[in-house]
Parts: C-alpha cells; sequence; structure tokens
C-alpha cells in the first residue's frame, strides 16, 4: 500500500531523512514512532508528495510520489498534528466544503455528511461552530473530515495529542473502527501506549532512519529483557554501585531512577528487602522501554 | 533560493478554493459590500461635489469626472489588494486553510490561483459599484464604452492581486502590510493620475509614474468613462499583465520557500 526506498531530504546542511525504508501493507495500522526532531512530520509531507525527496523512492496506493502526488492523495485521506479546520463554516459546511477540493460533487458529498457526523459523534452539532467544539470534538471532526472522499489510506500526525483520557479513547474507537473497515492507517505518536494499543507493526525512527521495525510486542521481546525494576529514593546511587551490576542484567540510571532490566525481578526484590529506604515499582518491559533504549535518554529539544 | 521557482503548474482545482472564499464572503455580504464600497463613494463624492465646486476642467472634464475614473482603478487596486494581503494571509497563516486544502489533491499553485482569482472577482464588485454611480450620475461620454472598463477592472484586480500575494508571503505579521500601504500604494495614488494629471507632477516623478502600474489602470479607465479609445491599449494591458504575473510567479516562490519552514 505504501513503500518508500532510500528516502533522503536535506534542509541547507541538515539531513533530515537519511535513507529512509518503510513497507506498509494493506488494511495494516502502522506507527512511526521517534523523539522529537527524528523526521516523523517531515516524513509524513515527503510521502504525502508535499515535498520533493532529495533521493529516494516513493509509491503510495500503486502511485509514484511526488511525480503523480495529486493522483495519489485522492486515495489518502490527512490528519494533521495542528487542528486546521475552517473556522469561517459550521462543522457540516467543513464536511461540503472539504469534499469539493476533492472534486466531489455536493449532492455526492451531502449525502455522506450524516455517516461521517454519526461517525465523529457530531451528529447534534451539524450546524455548530468550530470555535464552539471542543479539542477532542474539532479531532474528531478533522477525522471525519479526512474521510469525506473515502480513501483508501490514512495519515494521521500525532492524532491524540493535547487530548484529554476521554477523549483519546473516543479517537481510538474510531481508529479501530476505520482498521476493521479495511482501512490502511499511517500515525505518528509520542504516546508508546497508542502505538502498543493500535498497531500492528511499528517503526522508530532516530536522526531521519528506521532504527527498529516490527510488531510492538516482538520488538519489545527482541530489544528488552522482560521484566524491569524502577528503584529510586534515598540511597539509590549507593545501592546501585554495590548492588545494581550482580542482581541485574542490564542498567540504566536516569535522574534519581534506577531502570534494572532481568529475566526474572526476585533476586532483585530480594536484594532490596535488605534497603528498606528505597522504593522500587515492578513491571512488565513495554514499548517505551525498547524505545528509551534505541533513542537514548537525552532530551531533544 | 532558485529552486523554489519554476513555471506555475495551473488547473482547474483552483476553482473549489474560489468558492470557499465565495460561500465564505457570501454569509457576511451586505456589512462587506457597505465596508468595502462605501469608502471609496464617499471620498469621491465629497471631493468630486466640494472640491470641484472650486474647480474649473480638470483634465479637459468636470472634476468629479476625472475624479470617478481614478476612483475606479484606485478602489479596484485596494479592494484586490485588502484581500490578498490581510484576508490571505488569515488563510494561510493563521488558520492555517491552506495547509488543510493541500492535503487534498491540490498544490500551492492552485490554492493561490483561486486566492487570486478570488481577488480579482472582488476587485470587479468594488469597479462595478463605482462604475453603477458613475452611470447613475451620467458621467459618461458613451454608455457602452463604459462597458470596457468591466474587464479592465478585471485587469487591475489580477494585477494588484498578483502584487500583494508577494506582501503575503513575505509577511511575518499583519503589521507589515502597513509597509506595504505606506510605502507602495499610498505613494502610487498619489503619483499615478487619480486625484490629479500626472503632468502636474515634476517631470522625474512623472517619468517614475509612467513606471507604476496604477498609471496604466487610469490611463485605461479615465479615456473609457469620458467616451475616448485609450492611446496606446497595448501597453497598459501587458504592463498590468505582467505586474500581475510576475507577482504570481514570485508570490509561488516566495510561499513555497516560506511554508517549508
Amino acid at each position: 500500500m505504501l513503500k518508500a526506498r532510500g528516502l533522503t531530504k536535506r534542509y541547507g546542511d541538515t539531513e533530515v531523512v537519511r535513507g529512509l525504508d518503510l513497507n506498509v501493507r494493506r488494511g495494516e495500522c502502522f506507527g512511526l514512532l521517534g523523539p522529537n526532531g527524528a523526521g516523523k512530520t517531515t516524513t509524513l509531507r515527503l510521502l504525502l508528495g508535499l515535498i520533493e525527496p532529495d533521493g529516494g523512492s516513493i509509491e503510495l496506493a500503486g502511485i509514484a510520489v511526488p511525480r503523480h502526488a495529486r493522483e495519489a492523495r485522492m486515495k489518502v485521506g490527512v490528519v494533521p498534528q495542528m487542528d486546521n479546520l475552517d473556522p469561517d463554516f459550521s462543522v457540516r459546511e467543513n464536511l461540503l466544503a472539504y469534499g469539493r477540493y476533492f472534486g466531489m460533487e455536493k449532492a455526492a458529498i451531502a449525502a455522506r455528511v450524516p455517516e461521517l457526523l454519526e461517525f465523529a459523534g457530531l451528529s447534534n452539532k451539524a450546524d455548530a461552530q468550530i470555535s464552539q467544539l471542543s479539542g477532542g470534538m474539532k479531532r474528531r471532526l478533522t477525522l471525519a473530515r479526512a474521510l469525506v472522499h473515502d480513501p483508501d489510506i490514512l495519515f494521521l500526525d500525532e492524532p491524540t495529542t493535547g487530548l484529554d483520557p476521554q477523549a483519546r479513547h473516543l479517537i481510538w474507537q474510531g481508529l479501530r473502527r476505520l482498521i476493521a473497515d479495511g482501512k490502511t492507517i499511517v500515525l505518528t505518536t509520542h504516546f508508546m501506549d497508542e502505538a502498543e494499543r493500535l498497531t500492528d507493526r511499528l517503526a522508530i525512527l532516530d536522526h531521519g532512519r528506521v532504527v527498529a521495525e516490527g510488531a510492538p510486542r516482538a520488538l519489545i521481546e527482541s530489544h528488552i529483557e522482560p521484566v524491569v525494576v524502577e528503584v529510586y529514593g534515598e540511597g539509590m546511587e549507593d545501592w546501585t554501585r554495590t548492588h545494581a551490576s550482580q542482581v541485574c542484567q542490564r542498567y540504566e540510571t536516569v535522574g534519581e531512577t534506577l531502570f534494572c532490566y532481568t529475566d526474572s525481578a526476585d533476586t532483585v526484590i530480594a536484594a532490596l528487602k535488605h534497603a528498606p529506604a528505597l522504593r522500587y515499582l515492578h513491571r512488565p518491559s513495554s514499548l517505551e522501554d525498547v524505545f528509551l533504549k534505541l533513542t537514548g535518554r537525552d532530551l531533544r529539544d | 533560493m532558485t529552486h523554489f521557482f519554476r513555471l506555475p503548474r495551473l488547473s482547474w482545482r483552483f476553482v473549489p478554493v474560489w468558492q470557499r472564499n465565495y460561500l465564505v464572503w457570501k454569509k457576511l455580504a451586505i456589512p462587506s459590500i457597505l465596508g468595502n464600497l462605501a469608502d471609496p463613494m464617499l471620498y469621491m463624492l465629497g471631493l468630486g461635489y466640494g472640491l470641484g465646486s472650486l474647480l474649473p476642467d480638470v483634465g479637459g472634464m468636470p472634476y468629479l469626472t476625472f475624479l470617478a475614473a481614478g476612483t475606479v482603478a484606485y478602489s479596484t487596486m485596494n479592494a484586490a489588494t485588502f484581500e490578498v494581503l490581510y484576508s490571505s494571509f488569515s488563510r494561510m497563516h493563521v488558520q492555517r486553510t491552506w495547509d488543510a486544502i493541500m492535503n487534498a489533491p491540490l498544490t500551492l499553485d492552485d490554492v493561490m490561483l483561486g486566492e487570486l482569482s478570488w481577488a480579482v472577482a472582488k476587485s470587479l464588485l468594488s469597479g462595478l459599484a463605482i462604475l453603477a454611480v458613475i452611470w447613475g450620475l451620467g458621467l459618461y461620454g458613451h454608455f457602452w464604452m463604459t462597458l470596457w472598463i468591466i474587464p479592465v477592472v478585471a485587469l487591475v484586480g489580477f494585477c494588484f492581486g498578483g502584487m500583494g500575494l508577494v506582501m503575503n508571503a513575505l509577511s511575518p505579521s499583519y503589521d507589515f502590510f502597513l509597509y506595504y500601504f505606506t510605502l507602495v500604494i499610498t505613494p502610487m495614488v498619489l503619483l499615478c493620475g487619480v486625484f490629479f494629471p500626472v503632468s502636474q507632477l515634476p517631470p522625474l516623478l512623472q517619468s517614475v509614474s509612467a513606471w507604476l502600474p496604477l498609471t496604466h489602470a487610469v490611463n485605461l479607465a479615465r479615456p473609457l468613462v469620458v467616451g475616448n479609445v485609450p492611446d496606446s491599449i497595448a501597453l497598459h494591458v501587458v504592463a498590468l499583465l505582467a505586474y500581475g504575473s510576475l507577482g504570481y510567479v514570485i508570490a509561488l516562490a516566495l510561499t513555497r520557500r516560506r511554508l517549508l519552514k
């Protein structure tokens, strides 16, 4: 459904995307993860043919991009990171106007509007102004707008950033419905739980390259020990010096927390019994641990 | 910078952009018409009658007629300029409407052609309103001749729409547009024979005036009002087309660069 080979993009002297390969299959939900500045948004813009790559090839819905980007975008719906609904139009008019950009007849769009409003949970807001909508409603309308021309593939750039938990769940519910309908979805996200929950496969990007790719569970299994014990509190440094290398298979300290990775937490917890001042959290390893291992723990600004 | 330049690829996809602006305008049509049109008309009638009664013929015609012909060009210029400056800037920069549209199968070329053609439509509206006053007050020589003012008005809208889009591409905020008005538009109004004949200017300024687009607009509009065939029609038409097209092409390159950042 989407293929990219050896994609590169430079802005001045900085290479933002450096030889990126991607392969998204039909009907799949594919995640693009990466710290800020890893090249996620640039990659999306390249895939849509909004900017021209300096090298590499893209095939989107079987169409060469950017050469035939117009034709390709006929089959793609986009939910951008920043809401850009048309504030001069009501909810319904936003859908009508957007359909026209795809060359649809007014009657054909109007016939789709009730279904789209129902999907967005905005049936009773059809005539509301955009400024009257909450953040979650706006995002749902943006998602419905991206579906106006019934695309095969959807691009979502951080679809739930800035939303409260209830609103996030509604978006997830909508996306699962689309996946069940057979749509292909490509999404970028900062939220590891979102990626674990929604995606069939994902790629972790760093410095414009794919550093790992696979199903979320498979990535966790292949990159990380199954269990993590997070240790923190007074005396953590001393304990790390004296015990960490003996009881952990691998460990890292970040700020005032020790991350102790292991196959079994029993020995770690037994050792911690003798250090009552320390507190700890014992949990299965997650995608976030993979992400932090591969992209480092330093702050990206 | 050079690689942002390329010839515009025009397509009919600009039509829904035009239509979008039209539908929004329609919602606020009455206050918009009053706001856009009352102002130049008040100036024209106030100065035309008030000042005109003190003056002998200006440029071989009553001052009100002289001023009315200038106002056709001047209000058309203003309508197009305001549209592509403040309104287009809102849609491009503040509301991000252009971004949304370009996720559909439209390119920047289409979006900006839509904006330009909408500026032409607003100019037509503005020019027609002044023309209606000219007809109503019987300020014209030959009625049929005045109909040629309609395409002239569209051309003037195209010219200043294209030029204004360059400012739109360069502007960091609304405040920036004030420079354009103070340094370009206002001097042009004074140098191009809107309020008084260019022949009143010192020779140096007269030769500057000959290069300014508004001069070409006035030189087409004024004879048509009075009922004469304008001199050097081809020169004026080509000049207005050139300013507008060049503006559009440069604005396209500058906007392409801007939106990449």
